[in-house]
């Protein structure tokens, strides 16, 4: 476990070293910023503090996934872009320590991110009340919704060497996760519920922006991202038999 | 200390290395030579357990690589064709952090550190950013990521790759210095830079081993070249070396030089012979290329 927290750290450090880290942070908050200023407070005063904080949540929802497939780019990517993957390999650590190390970094990166934009929900006491138990359950979801995005992008940073290569993979695959519940949709029963329920975003973070945490959405994500993960380290078994 | 046994390796339907099998001892320093493509970087990837064979036994300090792989890489220093530096990192951070992956004790990782950095004479490099020094520079903090941990056996493929004369001058010296405290396994396609750095060659060609010895047992049996200088008629001067018990060939090259080729040493009697036809000898010279053309004879005879 040592190992793992070791990868972790010099991941996340690195974030911060190079300019991907800071990029996106400043991307994120104008986007979020800009999205904020249009749409949660809106023209008129006339609105809850409850519905500004939903949209908040709403649009950050798109904004994380987003970021997420480009925060998990590089994590497995660069290594074998760079060659500093057969370090990795041929030291004592083993191949889900890799994987676990990197992701709990972007974990980490996503984290901050998202303590970075607490203060917009937090502007809404200028002129209203807020829920802290809404905004923190709206974060959980965030969190929970970006580690799922996360998971997917370590996937697709693991089966290949290009990081743009990667970023369109993961994004395919986070897309292909949302558009599952216009599948459900076309189906027929018993096909659609199941699509309904594997779809990234319609039945699953909703509740989190309304405030509510359900068991049921926790459990989706954090499957989500075990499945998306332990794939990533079967890549990287295979590889080493090529 | 590496026990080698029937290693075959495949990448898809095509066999990087066929059947290998060899035994290094310890504190040797072994030169894995070849052509690009033999198959040395699949040999040393397997031996440096990034990659799995896909048959034979591989045992390094008497622990199974197939059974305890991560018994193995405690033990290793591996040193890949592109050396596995992080660019944003310092020099010092990330042999820190290559340290304590491989398993030294938090409070020993400064020293290792101090230690690695003083035998590749980086000293002076601890807190320079890795992405901003030289090819040189790289190279030489790629052996010391794989020395950090004191490691008994270090596998280096081609660590002179890229490297100026004086680099190359320096490289050999560090690797030679690390001789008695690990045992080295190092790869190249250069031999006249092999043969002076290691102890004994193994030759591979297209996955086989095709030859394994020192230099002087490698070149056993392919017969010695000598360049002579002479002043005064080559014509007489080939008669007489010709004549010479154990000359194989002469051969006038730009009218003042003869290359002869011998079955042994026979340079004395090749100049006596000169001498007392009434040849003036200029120089006499081993030909430098000798351990070459027998590189060429065994890797050539095989794709022939």
């Amino acid at each position: 476990m040592n190992a793992v927290m070791l990868i972790a750290r010099r991941e996340l450090a690195g974030y911060f070293r190079t300019w991907l880290g800071y990029i996106i942070i400043a991307a994120v908050l104008v986007l979020e910023g800009l999205l904020f200023n249009a749409f949660a407070l809106g023209s008129g005063m006339d609105r809850k503090s409850s519905e500004v904080i939903s949209q908040f949540f709403f649009f950050s929802s798109g904004v994380t996934m987003t970021a997420s497939v480009f925060i998990s780019m590089r994590l497995l990517a660069a290594e074998r872009e760079s060659g500093t993957v057969n370090l990795l390999y041929s030291s004592p650590v083993r191949d889900f320590e890799i994987v676990l190390g990197k992701y709990l970094a972007a974990l980490g990166f996503l984290a901050i991110l998202l303590a970075a934009s607490v203060y917009m929900p937090t502007m809404v006491l200028v002129a209203g009340k807020i829920s802290w138990g809404h905004v923190l359950a709206g974060y959980f979801g965030l969190l929970l919704l970006g580690a799922a995005s996360l998971a997917v992008g370590t996937f697709g940073s693991a089966v290949t060497r290009s990081q743009i290569l990667a970023v369109i993979l993961s994004a395919v695959m986070v897309v292909g996760l949302l558009v599952m519940w216009w599948v459900g949709r076309v189906t027929d029963r018993p096909l659609s519920n199941v699509f309904e329920n594997l779809a990234l975003w319609s039945l699953h973070f909703p509740p989190f922006q309304a405030g509510i945490i359900h068991l049921r959405d926790v459990i989706y994500y954090v499957a989500i991202s075990y499945v998306a993960l332990f794939a990533s380290v079967r890549v990287l078994e295979a590889r080493r038999w090529r | 200390m590496i026990e080698v046994e029937g290693l075959t390796k495949y990448y898809g339907e095509h066999a990087a290395i066929r059947d290998l099998s060899f035994t290094i001892k310890k504190g040797e320093v072994i030169g894995f030579l070849g052509l690009n493509g033999a198959g040395k970087s699949t040999t040393l990837r397997v031996l440096g357990a990034v990659l799995l064979p896909t048959a034979g036994r591989v045992s390094i300090d008497g622990v199974d690589l197939g059974a305890e792989p991560h018994e193995v890489r405690k033990r290793i220093g591996f040193l890949p064709d592109v050396p596995p530096l992080y660019n944003e990192m310092t020099v010092g951070a990330y042999l820190a952090f290559v340290a304590q992956l491989r398993g030294v004790p938090a409070d020993q990782v400064d020293l290792r550190v101090r230690e690695a950095e003083g035998k590749t004479a980086l000293g002076e490099m601890h807190d320079e950013v890795i992405g901003t020094l030289s090819h040189g520079y790289r190279q030489r903090v790629g052996v010391a990521q794989a020395l950090v941990h004191r490691p008994q056996l270090l596998i280096l493929d081609e660590p002179t790759s890229g490297l100026d004369p004086v680099q190359i001058v320096e490289m050999r010296k560090l690797i030679r210095s690390l001789k008695g405290e690990h045992t080295v396994l190092l790869s190249s396609h250069i031999l006249s830079e092999i043969s002076q750095t290691c102890d004994r060659l193994l030759v591979i060609d297209e996955g086989k081993l095709v030859a394994q010895g020192t230099e002087a047992e490698l070149s056993k049996g392919s017969g010695v070249a000598v360049d002579v200088e002479i002043a005064g008629n080559a014509e007489s001067a080939r008669a007489a070396v010709a004549a010479v018990e154990g000359v194989r060939s002469v051969e006038v090259v730009g009218g003042t030089q003869l290359r002869v080729q011998a079955a042994g040493e026979l340079r004395p009697a090749i100049v006596r012979a000169l001498v007392n036809a009434g040849v003036d000898v200029l120089r006499v010279d081993r030909a430098a290329s000798q351990l070459e053309s027998v590189f060429m004879q065994l890797t050539h005879t095989r794709s022939a």
